[in-house]
């Protein structure tokens, strides 16, 4: 920790970045990157590079939106499922409704708003607990998902749908672009808007919140909302990416959005977390991911890897936090 | 005087700090086997501090304490039990999910090879409750039974312990007339088998009934103590209350206009019955009574935080629907409540953040919240408010507690109300600080600010209000022009 005469011969914009709550897993990306970098010569493939980002896109997008969620102190079980769910519909509707791709990825970002919306509804006015609601909604979605597909992958989409995943564009892939415009979409609407702030305020303290003459009902709900629509998305880009519409698709996906976002610094208590750190912890997922493959690692023994950085990474933050509060 | 009681329990010279309070200060008394003793005091004089240092909650600064006559220390509620002390709490400490005897004997089950033992404790159980006359089936479950029977439930967990000494903290605040005379026989049963009872209480007719000596505490002093039987309720009032009014008391007069705010007819459906007032520009309303009284629950009902059953609300003699606390914040009311930290700041955010926030909407410059405007809104309050704070990106959670407070107050200044309610607003501050807020509401009220104070310290409600209303469980009790209001009318008024 810094002393007070420390931090005072240091540059004020180096102290500002130190302090800031990104800084610390920021350098555990860092670290992991130049250890690839110098082991792995597959890694340093631009190739490499650009299918490590695609891979994590749907992470940092859905991650940002259940990032939302958890600030509020809520949680969203039911992302996964509807990132499958979407997927589906928007399949479903280019080849049987014979859709162009505008409207097929319309419809199914419609149906994962309407789940989100659905989300926030059970969770303001009926006062289920948010873990319950998505529970539920999880199970309800993923059996749509089977119903409607019948179990079967579906496949025969026009390709202009393929755009979405496997274009680029200046050269970079499409989702990198679809996740740099929702970053920077959502992340000004959280640090530069009326909306943005009182989300922040609703996740601090809600009973004060509302005392300050705030609708918190209407909050909680347009952010399950907006969780679900951007669960959507991610699962609309992955469903371009593969091809087809896949009924598992993201099945327990959602493990691995609440991760990124909880690497990333956001607080499960609520009130503390941004769209750097939740891009920043997806990335650190999609790396982590990417080298082990490369490095060879058994596909069972990636699993349990995984599970060490989480708690690594998250555990390292909160002693961060702790010695800064001392 | 009568003697017969040996003395169980002594203090001598107990005190105890908290920061910036000294919350007791040399408190000596002698509580004696087979005798009642009211203690009694306003909200804040002691009373609680005094009881939590006994059951070992607190850990007391100096003093000694002395039961039978041998020095003692009180580390922690286990040993203060050991001692034969047990503490009934106002909040009852019990397991609703749990039935009577599983109750009374939790941690401490009787066991029969490793297993608890259940018809021996359902035996116990039952000879307990009979000691304190409750005929009942000890399997009951406890959140089905009326909160006076719950009250004995902890009575037979105290002589469970074989308690010598039981403190009853307001027992009877919750209870029905007849209920309260069941617990008060069995309080006169308790005596007459050499338990020691202390009894906290507001209620002047039960000291009077049920106590043989009147301990009376104010500001964390033991102002008289004295024989029931030896002394009248008016002394007893004065007592508590005191005489000196300290001159921190920055009311001006300020011009009285129309009636801003007025209350009919309003209800809430478990507590508050037929609240009506009015309330003028320039005015300050101060609302007394006891703690629990209902007047926070009154203003509680007025911002749209709790629903009201029936009532209608009229500003500027326009009747308003307020449906929640958006639809009370565009009316122009403000409201300070009583809990700061859980009711009216973010504490992990900034003091800029929290100044600005009821008022957010009006730092909206093209969709997004106008920095420079809000920077300069802060640094006005920090420094009208003389706000001590190192920058306005401190986190509010760091400020002291009357930094804390003149942070909600400006928050509430920005939304520009023509109504401000403030609910017990110099609670936990020093004086200077008080002085500085009392200043404030002085200064509003003669821009024509219509303002409404809770406070449960009586000097201040009278030293600041132009017109007192005094709540007394649920109702409005009565009114009291400034001229008439002393402490102890608006004391036996709250009380009564």
């Amino acid at each position: 920790m810094n002393t007070k005469t420390n931090q005072m011969e240091k540059p004020n914009s180096w102290r500002k970045l130190t302090k800031n709550s990104s800084f610390s897993i920021l350098m555990i990306l860092v670290v992991m990157l130049v250890a690839m970098l110098i082991i792995s010569p597959p890694f340093r493939s631009v190739s490499n590079i650009l299918s490590v980002m695609r891979l994590f896109v749907p992470i940092a997008i859905s991650g940002i939106g259940v990032m939302m969620v958890i600030i509020t102190g809520g949680i969203d079980l039911s992302l996964g499922s509807v990132y499958g769910l979407a997927g589906v519909i928007t399949a479903l509707s280019i080849t049987e409704l014979g859709a162009n791709a505008f409207v097929g990825v319309f419809l199914g970002m419609l149906v994962a708003l309407g789940f989100g919306f659905a989300n926030g509804v059970l969770v303001v006015k009926i006062n289920l607990p948010p873990f319950i609601a998505t529970l539920a909604t999880m199970s309800i979605a993923r059996g749509l998902c089977y119903i409607i597909t019948q179990g079967y992958p579906i496949s025969g989409i026009k390709e202009e749908f393929f755009f979405l995943g496997q274009g680029a564009i200046l050269e970079i892939p499409t989702p990198i672009w679809c996740m740099a415009v929702v970053a920077v979409i959502f992340g000004i609407f959280l640090s530069k808007t009326v909306t943005g702030r009182r989300i922040y305020a609703l996740g601090g303290n809600m009973e004060a919140t509302r005392i300050s003459g705030i609708n918190t009902n209407k909050l909680l709900i347009l952010v399950y909302a907006l969780c679900g629509l951007l669960a959507g998305f991610a699962g609309i880009i992955t469903a371009s990416k593969l091809g087809i519409g896949q009924p598992t698709s993201g099945t327990g996906f959602e493990m691995d959005a609440i991760a990124a976002t909880v690497i990333g610094g956001t607080s499960l208590s609520g009130g503390v977390g941004s769209v750097i750190g939740t891009v920043i912890g997806a990335s650190i997922m999609g790396v982590l991911r990417n080298a082990l493959v490369l490095l060879s690692v058994d596909a069972y023994w990636q699993q349990l890897i995984i599970g060490f950085v989480i708690l690594f990474a998250v555990a390292a933050d909160m002693l961060s936090k702790k010695r800064a509060g001392n | 005087m009568q003697n017969e009681g040996k003395i169980f329990l002594e203090v001598r010279n107990i005190s105890k700090t908290f920061p910036g309070v000294k919350a007791l200060d040399h408190i000596s008394l002698t509580v004696k086997s087979g005798r009642v003793l009211a203690l009694v005091g306003e909200n804040g004089a002691g009373k609680s501090t005094l009881m939590k240092v006994l059951s070992g909650v607190y850990r007391m600064d100096e003093g000694e304490i002395l039961i039978e006559g041998k020095p003692v220390q009180i580390k922690g509620p286990l040993e203060s039990q050991h001692l034969g002390i047990s503490i009934i709490y106002q909040e009852l400490n019990l397991w609703l999910n749990l039935n009577i005897a599983e109750n009374i004997f939790i941690g401490r089950e009787p066991r029969k090879n490793g297993l608890v033992d259940k018809v021996e404790m359902h035996r116990q159980a039952g000879e307990l409750l009979r000691q304190v006359g409750l005929d009942m089936d000890t399997k009951t479950l406890v959140a089905s039974l009326s909160t006076a029977q719950k009250q004995m439930i902890e009575v037979a967990k105290a002589l469970s312990f074989n308690a010598r000494l039981i403190i009853m903290d307001e027992p009877t605040s919750s209870l029905t007339e007849s209920e309260t005379e069941t617990l008060f026989e069995i309080v006169k049963s308790l005596r007459k088998r050499g338990v020691a009872i202390i009894f906290i209480t507001h209620r002047m007719k039960e000291i009077f009934e049920i106590s043989d000596e009147i301990v009376v505490m104010r500001d964390g002093e033991l102002i008289a103590s004295m024989d029931t039987a030896a002394t009248t309720e008016n002394e007893v009032i004065s007592d508590m209350v005191g005489r000196s009014i300290d001159d921190i008391f920055a009311k001006e007069k300020a011009p009285i206009g129309d009636v801003a705010l007025e209350v009919k007819n309003l209800s809430t459906r478990k507590f508050l019955k037929d609240i009506g007032f009015q309330l003028r520009k320039g005015e300050i309303l101060g609302f007394a009574g006891l703690v629990g009284a209902g007047r926070s629950e009154v203003m509680r009902a007025i911002f749209g935080i709790d629903p009201r059953e029936t009532g209608d609300i009229f500003i500027d003699g326009k009747r308003v629907k307020i449906r929640n606390t958006v639809d009370a914040l565009r009316n122009g009311i403000g409201f300070v409540p009583e809990d700061r930290k859980e009711q009216a700041l973010i504490l992990s955010m900034t003091v800029r953040s929290n100044i600005s926030l009821a008022a957010l909407d009006s730092f909206k410059k093209k969709g997004f919240i106008d920095k420079e405007k809000e920077k300069k809104v802060a640094a006005g309050y920090i420094e009208k408010l003389e706000i001590k704070t190192p920058t306005d990106e401190q986190i509010v959670g760091n400020l002291s507690g009357g930094n804390q407070q003149k942070v909600v107050i400006g928050k509430w200044m920005e939304t520009k109300p023509k109504i401000l309610i403030l609910d017990e607003p110099t609670r936990g501050i020093d004086v200077k600080t008080k002085k500085e807020i009392y200043m404030l509401m002085s200064r509003l009220a003669k821009q024509g600010v219509a303002i409404i104070m809770i406070s449960s310290e009586l000097p201040e409600v009278i030293g600041m209000s132009d017109r007192i209303i005094v709540m007394h469980e649920g109702r409005i009790k009565g009114e009291l022009s400034q001229e008439e209001a002393t402490q102890e009318s608006v004391m036996m008024m709250a009380l009564a």
